[in-house]
């Protein structure tokens, strides 16, 4: 009983350290493979995977400015600090909000689609196809798609920081009686720029994970239809852990 | 003697506990088109996976065009394989791509040739395999027996020494499959291509094939012509050809 215990526990822990050493050697594998990019790929990839997230990713962060708002201004009136709301939403957004909730919601929609393509090329021998053809399945379908989500959502995060202030404006004015003057004084007075680049820096890294585990699921798919699928849920899963995780990190890195 | 453009000497191929191929040796000669064929599960793709550096054996040698292989980097194999041509078992178009794109992939990924070039080279590829017309439509349009055809114009798009089909009539009508059958045949005739044919359809073998090797659990059970085959005593291979499942105490009595 104990022995199958431990055997098992041990088994799971040898394949997760199996998987972080592939993923590992694709991230080498692409990183050595990007000057072979072919730029249209890059921008059809660039268009597809970061233009036409931008309306879900605005709505989320439109949303989730409103909701900083509204937690904390009000309460910020009360305490004679409504000097204060625009910076502290503009911070809290600019430095984590924005770039990890984009990145959640890019994971969900780009990371699986990544995975479900490139499985279902997978289980229907298109990679094999290609490795025949001598073309290399990282440099022809990794590295576009890791290019143009590594460029692509650092410009999501600053539409994203655009409107989420609008979204939190709206709110602390019309909601909380703050003062316009007052709300973009604020952003003016306590946040830095360097709030939005760190951001931006935080979400090219979560764009990269995104990329890499989506392909690498991908790449990985078990045979058929449900190995797609399943493929498909991991990346997405494994995609927003990682992203927590590196995001804990990031943080210090670049804020304290 | 024939010279011998596939050499495979003292294969062996494992999954686990499971042997595939086990000493198996094979050769192929150049210019000709051997079937191979076996039971499902007998390793039959297998040995394309082999020739194509999909797949690295546990042991042996394989000798490709007069260089060994199987220890070949991804990079090498790369070499090796623009000199290849392969027929998917399920066509394996991309799905991304139109037809006409699919079969110029090639030519525009190793080629410097002119847009005019290309297009002249998929046209006439396209009308060679019968379909002349259909360079603009999807992949998703096609039936099974144009994607069979679209992915032969394909694999013989960069002039290859040698083209592998895997298992070309799986899946199609009589009529299509003997259809597919021929085109292999007068492909081979008119290219002039070595051919290794993978398929379990023994009238597939028999319109298409010079030579048919038959493979049973992983070892070459027979080999030879056509008629050779056809009127074969060998007990698997006569098994095979009838349709009856083959019992190893058979041989015995």
């Amino acid at each position: 009983m104990l022995n199958e215990f431990f055997a098992s526990v041990g088994k799971r822990i040898l394949e997760f350290c199996a998987a972080a050493g592939r993923m590992t050697n694709l991230t080498v594998d692409t990183i050595k493979h990007l000057p072979e990019a072919n730029p249209k790929e890059v921008l059809r990839q660039m268009a597809l995977l970061g233009a036409d997230s931008l309306p879900i990713v605005l709505m989320t962060i439109l949303c989730t400015g409103m909701v900083i708002s509204v937690q904390t201004a009000k309460e910020f009136v009360r305490f004679g600090a409504a000097s204060s709301v625009g910076g502290i939403v503009a911070i809290a957004m600019g430095r984590e909000l924005v770039p990890v909730l984009s990145s959640v919601v890019v994971a969900g929609r780009i990371g699986a689609a990544i995975a479900a393509e490139i499985g279902t090329m997978k289980v229907t021998e298109q990679i094999d196809a290609l490795r025949v053809m001598a073309a290399n399945p990282v440099s022809y379908l990794v590295v576009p798609r890791f290019i143009a989500i590594v460029l692509m959502m650092p410009l999501l995060v600053i539409f994203s920081n655009v409107v989420g202030n609008i979204g939190g404006w709206v709110v602390a004015h019309y909601y909380a009686g703050v003062s316009s003057f007052s709300y973009t004084n604020s952003i003016k007075v306590l946040a830095e720029m360097y709030d939005i680049v760190g951001g931006m820096i935080k979400s090219s890294f979560f764009g990269a994970i995104i990329a890499i585990v989506g392909c690498y699921k991908g790449l990985n798919a078990p045979n058929g239809a449900e190995g797609v699928g399943l493929a498909t849920t991991a990346s997405v899963v494994l995609s927003i852990i990682l992203i927590f995780i590196t995001n804990y990190f990031l943080s210090i890195v670049l804020y304290v | 003697m024939r010279e011998s453009l596939i050499k495979i000497r003292q294969l062996k191929v494992a999954f686990g506990e499971k042997k595939i191929l086990d000493n198996f040796e094979l050769d192929v000669y150049k210019g000709e088109t051997l079937a191979v064929i076996g039971p499902s599960g007998a390793g039959k793709s297998t040995i394309i996976k082999l020739l194509t550096g999909l797949l690295k054996p546990n042991a042996g040698t394989i000798e490709i065009m007069g260089s060994e292989v199987q220890d070949y980097s991804e990079e090498q194999w790369d070499e090796v394989r623009k000199q290849m041509g392969v027929v998917f078992q399920y066509s394996a178009l991309f799905d991304f791509l139109s037809v006409g794109e699919n079969v110029a992939f090639g030519l525009r990924r190793h080629f410097q040739l002119s847009e005019e070039a290309i297009q002249a080279r998929v046209k006439e590829l396209l009308g060679l395999v019968g379909m002349p017309d259909v360079a603009q439509m999807q992949p998703a349009e096609l039936s099974g027996g144009m994607k069979k055809r679209v992915g032969l114009a394909r694999a013989l798009a960069m002039q290859p020494k040698v083209v592998f089909y895997d298992e070309p009539t799986s899946g199609l009508d009589p009529v299509m499959t003997m259809n597919i059958s021929r085109l292999i045949r007068k492909t081979q005739e008119q290219v002039g291509v070595t051919s290794i044919l993978v398929t379990h359809d023994m009238e597939s073998a028999y319109v298409a094939a010079d030579r048919i090797a038959m493979l049973y659990q992983g070892k070459l059970a027979a080999i030879g012509t056509v008629e050779e085959i056809k009127h074969s005593n060998n007990p698997v291979v006569r098994a095979f050809v009838e349709g009856i499942e083959y019992k190893e105490e058979r041989n015995e009595q």
